[in-house]
């Protein structure tokens, strides 16, 4: 199939499609962090996640409209402003309704699966009633949406160096926060063992609130960053919970580097196989090798080693 | 069919939005809409099957997704054809009844479309059905509609491949849409190679296959056709390929969300559809959708349809106006929502021409009933169920409105099972 082809463009090609790649990849990464977080540390199954993407989403739209109207001298960068907003209200949202719902079900992890499916209708309901069932058209500022030519056939989409990016930089703050902070290790305690960990003097009822409320939020911040390549309208969140849950379950679920590691294989191997095969059977080999792999590696890529 | 319809009546000014062209039972009067009373069609005689037909109302059903993931695009349609109602009821109802409406809502699940359709028809007897959109909801309700005789219309564009005596098609199918559009970019834009694509289900892969046919008759190359799953947000690959094979026409059919990821991915990879290479033309993006996408993301490209908000003729005029009187002045009208507003209108015109409500005797009536007063100009029911109507290009525009640059000089003629295309 390359027959017809020149050396140059073959080359231009190959660069672009790993360029393909490496977007997928962080968009992958963005996707799964807030999810890792919240199902691989807290063992909730955050059927909702994608409705807090979506919420992200809708204040980057209510953000960049009223940049527009009041202050169009600054409507350039909005967009940090949009992102940080969609950090506080999506964590917010999620603090909320650490409180009034999951809090009550840490022993019923599988009943965490239908509340947060029944809240992720609600909030499409009323995405719906305040924003309408359409569509809204988020208005990116210019900078943002042309590409970077590097020769005559290799372009780099500048949103997509945008996202990837960010994804490096929410995989570091979140690395350091996990690792680094006592925040971190009081999580990771609460995880491992809740009842001792709450012996020793950690607040776990906390903890639990505040790791939740900062999945949500990374979730936010995920979905302020894909109002640039993709839709936002009540349902659009559904577009990405599948591929959010396959990540975080193929990388093992409690393990961040997991995650990241089975982003990147997923993309990887999604993008190349979309490159030489057509779309929909890209996503059938892609799913039919996760399951393969599942099977015969039922704890994902990764798994921390436990004694049960 | 050999009969091409005469040419079109000119409608009056004064009544340009309120007088319809019916057959030859009805003398409706152009300059003022005639009131026919409700005496003159006592209702034993108007309505013999027991139809939800009183003395002064009649009532039909309205069964579009509300909710859902649908309800982005079904909106509209409902819109419309509230407004059609709102307009018949203002000039006296249809045979000096009201119509009255029962809205019931297939919440995107094609199941529930099937239920609603029964419940409408066996529990509220209704008159006729406005409604469906996806072709899925379409086939889920047709057996309910053959089985009980209702009678539906459907407003959507959609592959054809089906003719059903319970159902009046008023969006354009498969062939009126494409072949003309084809036609049209290669001889005025010289195109002569073509990369398909399109979400993957019934609609785009029939639409494609029809599409392929007609380029390689014209002797031309389709160098790529790709499809991809419902929902799929990630473009980046498939517009590199289309990078390396250099076509000179994207012809695009994704549908969805899918369609606004696909258009703001084409543009942040740099190719400008403004410059036209390559050139981008799409049957899937209507004004509806370029909300989501965004005007800017999308200018430049073609779309290939029968109708364009911006068409420049007294009729959509007032259209345009009444519907956003109704419904708020930054909405936007689309391709099937201005099908969905015919759906009451030719319903209206095929009950006069009966002169009854009985859904056989309506069946009878349909085909050549015509509607000079449609927004997209004159339309004229086929013996197969189908519309006669005109094909457009538009180029989209920066604010998300098309300009129209090209239509067909005939109305094209409905044929959804065409010979070697399957």
């Amino acid at each position: 199939m390359f027959a017809d082809y020149t050396m140059g463009e073959l080359g231009a090609i190959f660069a672009m499609q790993g360029f393909a790649g490496l977007i997928l990849f962080s968009v992958f990464v963005l996707m799964a962090l807030g999810l890792a977080i919240i199902f691989g540390q807290m063992g909730v199954i955050n059927m909702a996640h994608g409705e807090f993407m979506i919420l992200g989403a809708y204040v980057t739209y209510l953000t960049s409209n009223l940049f527009a109207d009041y202050l169009p001298a600054l409507f350039s960068m909005y967009f940090f402003l949009a992102m940080i907003l969609a950090f506080f209200v999506a964590g917010g949202l999620g603090m909320l309704v650490e409180w009034a719902l999951i809090r009550h079900l840490y022993k019923r992890p599988l009943d965490t699966l239908l509340a947060t499916w029944g809240l992720s209708l609600i909030l499409q309901q009323i995405y719906r009633s305040v924003f309408g069932a359409r569509e809204v058209g988020v208005s990116i500022p210019d900078w943002m949406m042309g590409s970077l030519p590097l020769t005559d056939m290799i372009e780099v989409p500048i949103n997509g160096i945008f996202v990837m990016v960010l994804a490096v930089g929410i995989s570091l703050a979140v690395y350091i926060m996990m690792f680094r902070s006592s925040w971190g290790k009081q999580v990771r305690a609460v995880t491992q063992n809740r009842v001792m960990a709450g012996a020793v003097g950690i607040n776990t009822a906390r903890t639990d609130r505040l790791t939740f409320g900062i999945g949500c939020g990374v979730a936010g911040v995920a979905g302020s960053a894909f109002t640039m390549i993709g839709s936002t309208g009540p349902t659009a969140g559904q577009l990405y919970i599948v591929d959010t849950f396959l990540v975080v379950v193929f990388g093992g679920a409690a393990s961040l580097l997991g995650t990241i590691a089975s982003a990147f294989s997923i993309s990887q191997a999604q993008s190349v196989m979309e490159f030489f095969l057509s779309g929909s059977m890209a996503k059938v080999l892609t799913l039919l090798t996760v399951v393969g792999i599942l099977m015969l590696r039922p704890q994902g890529l990764f798994a921390l080693k436990l004694r049960k | 069919m050999s009969d091409t319809p005469e040419n079109p009546k000119k409608p009056m000014e004064a009544s340009r939005r309120a007088v319809l062209m019916g057959g030859t039972a009805v003398a409706a009067s152009l300059f003022a809409p005639k009131f026919l009373s409700a005496s003159d069609y006592p209702t034993a005689a108007v309505n013999t099957t027991g139809l939800a037909v009183t003395d002064d109302e009649v009532t039909i059903g309205i069964l579009h997704s509300i909710t859902g993931t649908m309800a982005i695009s079904e909106t509209g349609s409902v819109q419309a054809e509230k407004l059609a109602i709102d307009q018949i009821n203002a000039q006296g109802g249809i045979l000096g009844r009201k119509i009255k409406y029962i809205q019931e809502d297939g919440a995107s699940d094609w199941p529930t479309f099937a239920e609603k359709a029964k419940k409408l028809l066996v529990n509220d007897k209704v008159a006729s059905v406005m409604g469906c959109w996806t072709s899925a909801s379409r086939k889920a309700v047709l057996p309910v509609f053959e089985q009980y005789n209702g009678f539906l219309y459907y407003p959507t564009f959609y592959e054809g491949l089906e003719q059903s005596p319970n159902v009046i098609y008023t969006g354009q199918e498969a062939t009126q849409q494409i072949i003309a559009g084809i036609d049209w970019v290669t001889q005025t834009k010289g195109a002569k190679s073509f990369f398909l694509l399109g979400s993957d289900y019934i609609w785009p892969r029939t639409s494609n296959k029809i599409a392929r046919k007609h380029i390689e008759k014209l002797g031309l190359k389709v160098v790529g056709e790709e499809y991809y799953p419902l929902g799929h947000t990630q473009f980046n690959s498939v517009i590199n390929k289309i990078r390396l094979k250099k076509p000179d026409v994207i012809y695009a059919i994704v549908v969805g969300g899918s369609n606004v990821a696909f258009y703001k991915q084409l543009k942040a990879a740099g190719i400008d559809m403004t410059k036209e290479k390559p050139l981008l033309l799409t049957i899937s993006v209507t004004e509806d959708e370029i909300r989501g996408i965004g005007g800017e993301n999308i200018v430049g490209a073609y779309a290939c349809m029968k109708y364009f908000q911006s068409l420049d003729n007294p009729n959509n005029v007032a259209f345009v106006e009444e519907f956003k009187k109704m419904w708020g002045e930054d909405i936007v009208i689309g391709d099937v929502t201005q099908a969905a507003y015919l759906g009451p209108w030719l319903w209206k015109a095929a009950v006069e021409k009966a002169g009854s409500f009985d859904i056989d005797k309506i069946r009878e009536a349909s085909p050549g009933i015509e509607l000079t007063t449609a927004p997209e100009g004159y339309v004229k029911v086929h013996e197969n169920h189908h519309l006669w109507s005109k094909t457009r290009v538009g180029h989209a525009k920066e604010d998300g409105q098309y300009e129209v640059v090209f239509e067909t000089a005939d109305l094209v003629e409905p044929d959804p099972f065409p010979e070697g295309y399957q």
